[in-house]
């Protein structure tokens, strides 16, 4: 009875250490991919990188300047696409619907944020590049606005159904209207949660890739205008990584340390954001 | 508010406001069925050209404008096959640690990590992949396995470093931060006297976890296993990097391969003629169907058991 008791408590004590190990070696891994990436990425990375276009291929140095404003031309066309949607839809869930509509429209919020990235792509593409006939700015924008609207779409409407009803039914106590109060008390009310939501989508679709492939296309000059295809941050780490130059390796790792440390910097804000000061008390 | 009038509401705003924002709301219902249909229109001519052989037949040939999608699907199920073998347990075993024995502030720092892990771009897994991961594989990993466990078909051929097997480890340190926030979530949601009447009844603390909030919580484990498959199957370009990019069916864990997102990501620009361009779309539908059953199931598996552990929390 002793020896058994004593085995159960060995076996406990070694499974709960292993479920230890388990979150260690998985959180390790971010260090791992972080640590490469300063190493690999902070000995490539120059001045040039920032300033200069892609060298023709064969020659080394140059830099990825087009990607990097590219990629902010894309970010913000998503935005202003996704963004919108999203926050004013969510709106209509929380402060309007009635049950049924609220139901379909989270249901296909949903699905579409299911949906692999390669495949917004291919749907972006008949879109907009088959229309138009050639690979652009505009649809690549378009493809990331697309991801971003469920995920702004959704947290927004949670942030504004935590908003206490009794500030609602303060205002409209007080003779205001209906958009009124929604647009002077509660959306103000949950602004620190909807930014959040707006930074965390924005993050999530700043190192996409697959979408990308075939609407931005990719570009190794400057692109002009919205209609034109153009280079981005993601799609270079992708060609330069499996191209065969030692010297574009190097520029992926540049790439890939920018990119993730953009990345990471806006999801810290954003949950920085959040946990100071919640303004919003969840009843 | 229903004595007053439509025109004097329409004068303060608020019909406006609803309408306008409604359209909002309704586009998002719109875009995601314009997808649908666009994926089903734009595969038109491979349906009805090859059918149900579409997915028997394994000859990928653009000339010939044969197109059998099977070496891609037998890519994307065993890639994420071996990815779920090596996630399962890693992520399950984190998120037991974090919902019952770190406290809190630790499985909240910890879980903090696991989040930005999870927003870490699916392209920087690639890169390090290529770089890392393949050479390790060729030169210590393979070999190893070689070695010691030769005799079983999954680990036999030239050990190139891409493949299935390293497709499915990259995917395996991808999809393991879904498997363990949601798991951490669900198993954090089990409420407090089943822990504490099995550890009232004598059994130890893994015993108590393992035997009884574990089972409570299993239908919404499984929802986060199926959620992390299908990021598993749709996932595109750091498995492209790493997988080799040969539509090959081989037992061999070893042997390079294709999957469906690598094809699409790989072919679609290049895909002259319609029937090709069509059957990389239907690919692209078949990806479609598949997420969309398994994030349907995942979505109810983790809303049963949220509600199964509120509900017996206020009883």
């Amino acid at each position: 009875m002793n020896n058994r008791l004593r085995w159960r408590k060995f076996i406990s004590n070694f499974m709960l250490t292993m479920t230890g190990v388990c979150a260690v070696v998985s959180v390790s891994v971010l260090f791992f991919i972080l640590g490469y990436l300063v190493f690999h990425g902070g000995t490539s990375i120059s001045w040039n990188f920032f300033t200069k276009l892609p060298a023709p291929v064969g020659e080394t140095g140059g830099g990825m300047a087009n990607a990097i404003v590219g990629s902010a031309k894309l970010l913000l066309l998503a935005s202003l696409f996704g963004v919108p949607i999203g926050f004013f839809g969510a709106i209509y869930l929380a402060e309007f619907s009635n049950s049924t509509i609220a139901f379909v429209v989270r249901y296909a919020a949903d699905l579409l944020n299911g949906v692999p990235s390669i495949v917004i792509g291919i749907f972006a593409y008949s879109l907009v590049v088959l229309p138009f006939k050639h690979f652009s700015t505009l649809a690549g924008g378009f493809a990331l606005g697309l991801m971003m609207i469920p995920i702004t779409l959704r947290s927004t409407e949670d942030f504004l159904r935590a908003v206490p009803n009794a500030l609602r039914e303060g205002a409209m106590a007080l003779g205001a209207s209906k958009w009124k109060t929604i647009a002077t008390i509660i959306v103000p009310a949950a602004y620190r949660g909807i930014l959040t939501a707006v930074l965390l989508a924005f993050a999530r679709v700043a190192g996409e890739t697959a979408p990308l492939l075939f609407t931005a296309f990719g570009n190794r000059f400057w692109s002009s205008g919205l209609g034109q295809p153009t280079a981005s941050l993601p799609v270079m780490i992708f060609t330069y990584a499996i191209a065969p130059y030692e010297d574009w390796h190097r520029q992926a790792w540049a790439a890939g340390l920018v990119l993730l440390g953009l990345i990471l910097v806006i999801n810290i804000v954003a949950r920085a954001i959040l946990s100071r000061g919640i303004t919003v008390s969840r009843s | 508010m229903g004595s007053r009038s439509f025109l004097s509401r329409l004068r303060e705003g608020d019909e406006i406001a609803r309408m306008i924002t409604f359209l909002f709301a309704a586009s998002v219902v719109l875009i995601t069925l314009l997808l649908v249909l666009e994926l089903w229109q734009g595969s038109v001519l491979p349906r009805h050209k090859f059918g149900f052989n579409f997915f028997r037949t394994s000859v990928w040939d653009p000339i010939f404008e044969q197109f059998g999608a099977l070496p891609f699907i037998y890519g994307t199920l065993v890639t994420a096959g071996v990815s779920l073998l090596i996630a399962v347990p890693l992520g399950i075993g984190a998120a037991i640690f974090l919902a019952e024995l770190a406290p809190a502030r630790v499985s909240d720092t910890l879980e903090f990590f696991i989040d930005l892990l999870a927003a870490v771009p699916s392209v920087i897994y690639g890169l390090l992949g290529v770089f890392i991961v393949v050479p390790l594989m060729r030169q210590y990993l393979q070999p190893a396995l070689k070695h010691s466990l030769g005799f079983l078909p999954f680990f036999q051929g030239p050990a190139y470093g891409v493949g299935f097997l390293t497709a499915g480890i990259v995917l395996a340190i991808m999809v393991i931060p879904y498997i363990i926030s949601v798991s951490r979530e669900v198993l954090l949601s089990v409420p407090r006297d089943q822990r504490e009447a099995a550890l009232a009844l004598g059994s130890t603390r893994w015993e108590a976890t393992w035997k009884v909030v574990v089972p409570f919580a299993r239908t919404g484990i499984f929802g986060s296993i199926f959620l992390a498959l299908a990021r598993a199957l749709g996932e595109t370009m750091a498995v492209t990097m790493v997988i080799g990019n040969t539509p090959t069916i081989s037992a061999s864990l070893f042997s390079p391969g294709y999957s469906i997102a690598a094809v699409i990501a790989n072919e679609f620009t290049e895909a002259t003629g319609d029937l090709y361009l069509q059957s990389l779309i239907e690919l692209g539908l078949v990806l479609f169907i598949l997420t969309f059953i398994l994030n349907g199931l995942a979505r109810l598996l983790i809303v049963a058991t949220s509600q199964k552990g509120s509900g017996m929390g206020h009883a």
